[in-house]
């Protein structure tokens, strides 16, 4: 056991400042292949070392002695010694070894899956992203995995705060495309409906050079969720989504554009129909909980038409126009209505009348005004982030040669004997 | 507000009953007059006259006389012309009902079709024998000779045709005028209006001068055009420019009455009120032909002066009447929508409160069919109002521009901030697809 006693105290020896760790890293990148290959009496050594001062020690032999497929009961062993390495280790430290990390907290998130508990993953993995990412917008591969097992634990709220965050690098695409669906969801889950459609849609848009399987379950939920938000969905996509996607899209969801084409008809006896006969293949999509909102937002909406027209109408009078069963059912959903602020008015129950109102809000209070303030910070900060960004691509080498080619059409391996100006 | 709802309750009262009194010292509308077909002929000649019977006796099977009368004067018609294909149609259509003296006659039908192939092959080698010689003039003769005689026989396509083949031949602009006639009169018949559009066109750019009657009669032909494309303004346009000059003259398509008709009440679905006041009413030309149609007249009067119950009166009278017009069955109905609601709107427009009721009354309907017409009108914001459905109250809505604005802004702010974040995304997605494909060509 010299190799590895040496090793581990190399690891102690070398964890202190900034040559050394860069050092240690090089050696334990020499090693790594001998670790796996001793992975059963890794778990001895781990004890010998201090999380929070030799991380990015502990992190390899961690990772080396987790390579293995492993039972339950060893699973349910190793979950508290992740998390406390994830909760303890120091960042600098591990974002030096960024895969071996990220491949770290994936056996977690397997492991928690495995023993059916995805709740337990939650908090080290939400510690992980922030360990792990350099910025706010910076999207980590474990972003997917953290949303996933939320998702799972049904800890929405939790899930909510790092969807805060507005997102623009990623390492991978697909990580970006999980990350907004599963996103989508959780805000579909908290009736964000709002931020869910803005994350459903990028994945939607996105570019794309072939159908992928991510878009396509994105789209059914942006159809329902834009019928929620907003009572129809536009009819084509906007022109910057692939052509892929405007090609295919619709033919693979078809159910969901006709029943989308069932609710611009108003009618909620013939959407309620649709629903019933096409119940199963929403099912499948487990999709049906969602349709269901799809039908309830209609009364909704055709209460919200209402207070366009009218400012006083009877409850029976609601309830006919919307298609309701009882004066009874449309008190129900007027006052729910009134209680989300979704519109505004006031029930007498004297003689049945429900009085609208107007929107209240005079744009004269100062919460109003400080609002409006910071949306204009928010938009100049973004204008200014726009303007850097739109520098970037144009000193970008790449994209210099890119346009240059195409628009000359030359090909890049004669590249060489176009003019220089190209080239910059 | 209860002293104003009071207040402005009295003045719709007023205004009200100074409609409702008037009314009474009128003549009292005569109802449901039923159509004169032999003065409703008499009004027209040549194909028009029957296939404007035929669409009667199409349209009016529930009035077994009316019909049969129709049929009559069709077949009177016919045996005038040398059309048999039509008159075999026409006669299957009597079937025997009107007697022995309106059957079938074979020997005129063989006699008129042995006549029509002579002609046609004297014609064939007249034209033959001008193209040989090539004289412009006698070819472009030829052409629209044969053009006559398929318009004769019902051969409609290819009258067109022949009509159109003169074009090349035409020397000055009195023949292209002409051609152009002809190709409307033609395509009007066959219902391709895109065509009578096209040689109206065609006939208003050539460089002489017209005369006062041919551009008479290419306004109504653009007129119709228009009708028929559901351009109603233009239409209203077209007809109301039309010259008192037209007079009789082209009764194979129109009669002047129906300018009026036709104009009217295309004005008064599309016009607003200075539009209708300076175009309609104040236009001394189209005055004369609305004389023609008193009906008309008034009705365009009561809705000018806001007498809407006698106005729709007068139009429910029209309607069946109206009903049987080839040109305009079709359109009645958008019309007669488009009317009343801007009757409704204009009802409307300078309250702040009106009384449903009273509403009602004018409108000779009842409060809740008013209320669903006034809802669609609010949700299509044609009215800016809303509707007190427990005291029966239309209150008018006075938008909140300043609300309106910061709403607007807001929205454009989180619209701007969605679309710029999905869209450095995107940027960014694109990027990175392009390093991966140049770092694998590398």
């Amino acid at each position: 056991m010299e190799p590895m006693e040496a090793l581990v105290a190399q690891i102690q020896g070398l964890s202190s400042n900034e040559g050394d760790i860069s050092r240690l890293h090089s050696i334990l990148k020499q090693a790594d292949d001998s670790l796996r290959l001793d992975s059963t009496r890794l778990s001895a050594v781990l004890s010998q070392l201090e999380p929070s001062k030799h991380s990015l020690g502990y992190l390899y032999i961690l990772e080396a002695s987790t390579s293995v497929p492993m039972s339950k009961e060893q699973a349910d062993m190793l979950v508290p010694v992740i998390t406390r390495f994830i909760n303890s280790c120091a960042a600098e430290h591990i974002r030096l070894a960024h895969d071996k990390f990220v491949s770290v907290c994936k056996r977690l998130k397997d492991q928690v899956m495995l023993l059916d508990a995805p709740m337990r993953g939650v908090a080290p993995l939400l510690t992980a992203i922030r360990k792990l990412q350099t910025s706010t917008e910076h999207l980590t591969p474990l972003h997917p995995e953290f949303l996933l097992l939320c998702l799972l634990a049904k800890c929405y709220k939790t899930g909510l705060s790092i969807l805060e965050d507005d997102v623009f690098e990623f390492n991978q695409p697909r990580d970006l495309f999980l990350y907004c669906y599963y996103g989508g969801m959780i805000c579909i889950g908290q009736k964000r409906f709002k931020k869910a459609l803005d994350l459903l849609h990028n994945v939607v848009t996105a570019p794309m050079s072939t159908i992928n399987a991510i878009a396509v379950e994105a789209y059914k939920k942006y159809i329902l969720v834009s019928l929620i938000q907003h009572g129809q969905l536009s009819a084509s996509l906007p022109k910057y989504t692939s052509s892929v996607a405007q090609r295919n899209m619709k033919g693979l969801c078809q159910p969901y554009i006709e029943l989308a084409n069932c609710y611009s008809t108003g009618k909620i006896a013939e959407l309620e129909n649709y629903v019933q006969a096409n119940r199963e293949k929403f099912e499948n999509n487990n999709n049906l909980g969602l349709v269901k909102q799809v039908v309830l937002s209609m009364s909704k909406r055709n209460i919200q038409r209402l207070t366009q027209t009218y400012l006083t109408l009877s409850l029976q009078d609601i309830a006919s126009i919307v298609h309701l069963n009882s004066p009874k059912e449309a008190e129900m959903h007027v006052l729910q209505m009134i209680q989300d602020g979704e519109i505004y008015a006031a029930i007498n129950q004297k003689d049945g009348m429900v009085r609208f109102l107007e929107d209240p809000e005079q744009y004269k209070n100062c919460e109003m005004i400080e609002h409006i303030d910071s949306s204009i910070q928010r938009i100049m900060a973004l204008s200014r982030k726009l303007t850097v960004m739109d520098e970037q691509i144009s000193c970008d080498q790449l994209y210099l040669s890119k346009a240059g080619r195409d628009r000359q059409r030359y090909d890049f391996d004669d590249f060489d004997s176009v003019p220089q100006r190209f080239n910059l | 507000m209860e002293a104003d709802d009071q207040t402005s309750g009295a003045m719709i009262d007023e205004i009200y009953a100074n409609g409702g009194d008037e009314e009474k010292c009128r003549r009292p509308i005569i109802s449901g007059e039923q159509l004169d077909v032999e003065a409703y002929a008499s009004l027209y000649k040549g194909h028009t006259k029957i296939l404007r019977l035929l669409f009667i006796a199409d349209h009016c099977e529930n009035n077994q006389t009316m019909q049969l009368e129709a049929l009559r004067m069709v077949y009177d018609e016919i045996k005038n012309g040398e059309n048999t294909q039509l008159f075999r149609e026409v006669v299957q259509k009597i079937d025997g009902r009107l007697g022995t003296n309106y059957g079938m006659d074979e020997a005129w039908c063989d006699m008129v079709d042995r006549r029509a192939e002579q002609k046609k092959e004297k014609l064939d080698n007249e034209l033959n024998a001008y193209r040989t010689n090539l004289i412009k003039e006698s070819i472009r003769m030829g052409y629209n000779d044969f053009g006559d005689f398929y318009y004769a026989h019902g051969q409609l396509a290819d009258a067109f045709k022949s009509y159109v083949r003169t074009r090349d031949y035409c020397t000055t602009s009195k023949h292209i005028i002409h051609m152009c006639m002809s190709a409307i009169l033609v395509s009007i018949e066959m219902g391709q209006f895109p065509h009578a559009t096209n040689y109206v066109s065609k006939a208003e750019q050539t460089p002489e001068a017209l005369d006062p009657a041919t551009i008479a009669m290419l306004r109504c032909a653009a007129g119709l055009a228009n009708l028929e494309a559901k351009k109603y303004k233009l239409a209203a346009r077209k007809f109301l420019e039309t010259g008192q000059v037209l007079g009789n003259n082209y009764n194979e398509v129109i009669a002047p009455q129906d300018v009026a008709t036709y104009g009217g009440l295309c004005a008064l679905a599309t016009f607003d009120r200075t539009e209708l006041k300076n175009k309609v009413i104040d236009n001394l030309s189209f005055r004369n032909f609305l004389e023609l149609v008193p009906e008309v007249r008034e009705l365009i009067n009561d809705f000018y002066s806001s007498h809407y119950a006698s106005c729709l009166d007068y139009l429910g009278n029209l309607k069946a009447n109206l009903l049987l017009d080839i040109h305009l069955h079709d359109h009645i109905e958008t019309l007669y929508d488009q009317i009343r609601h801007k009757a409704l709107i204009q009802y409307a427009h300078p309250f702040v409160t009106v009384d449903l009721r009273m509403m009602a009354d004018a409108f000779k309907t009842s409060v809740a069919g008013l209320e669903k017409e006034l809802e669609a009108l609010i949700t299509d914001n044609q009215i800016q109002a809303r509707i007190d459905s427990h005291n029966k109250i239309l209150y008018a809505r006075h938008a909140d521009q300043r609300n309106a604005t910061f709403q607007r802004v807001l929205q454009t702010g989180s619209e701007f901030d969605r679309d710029v974040k999905s869209m450095l995304l995107r940027a960014n997605l694109i990027k990175h697809d392009c390093n991966l494909r140049q770092s694998r060509r590398l």
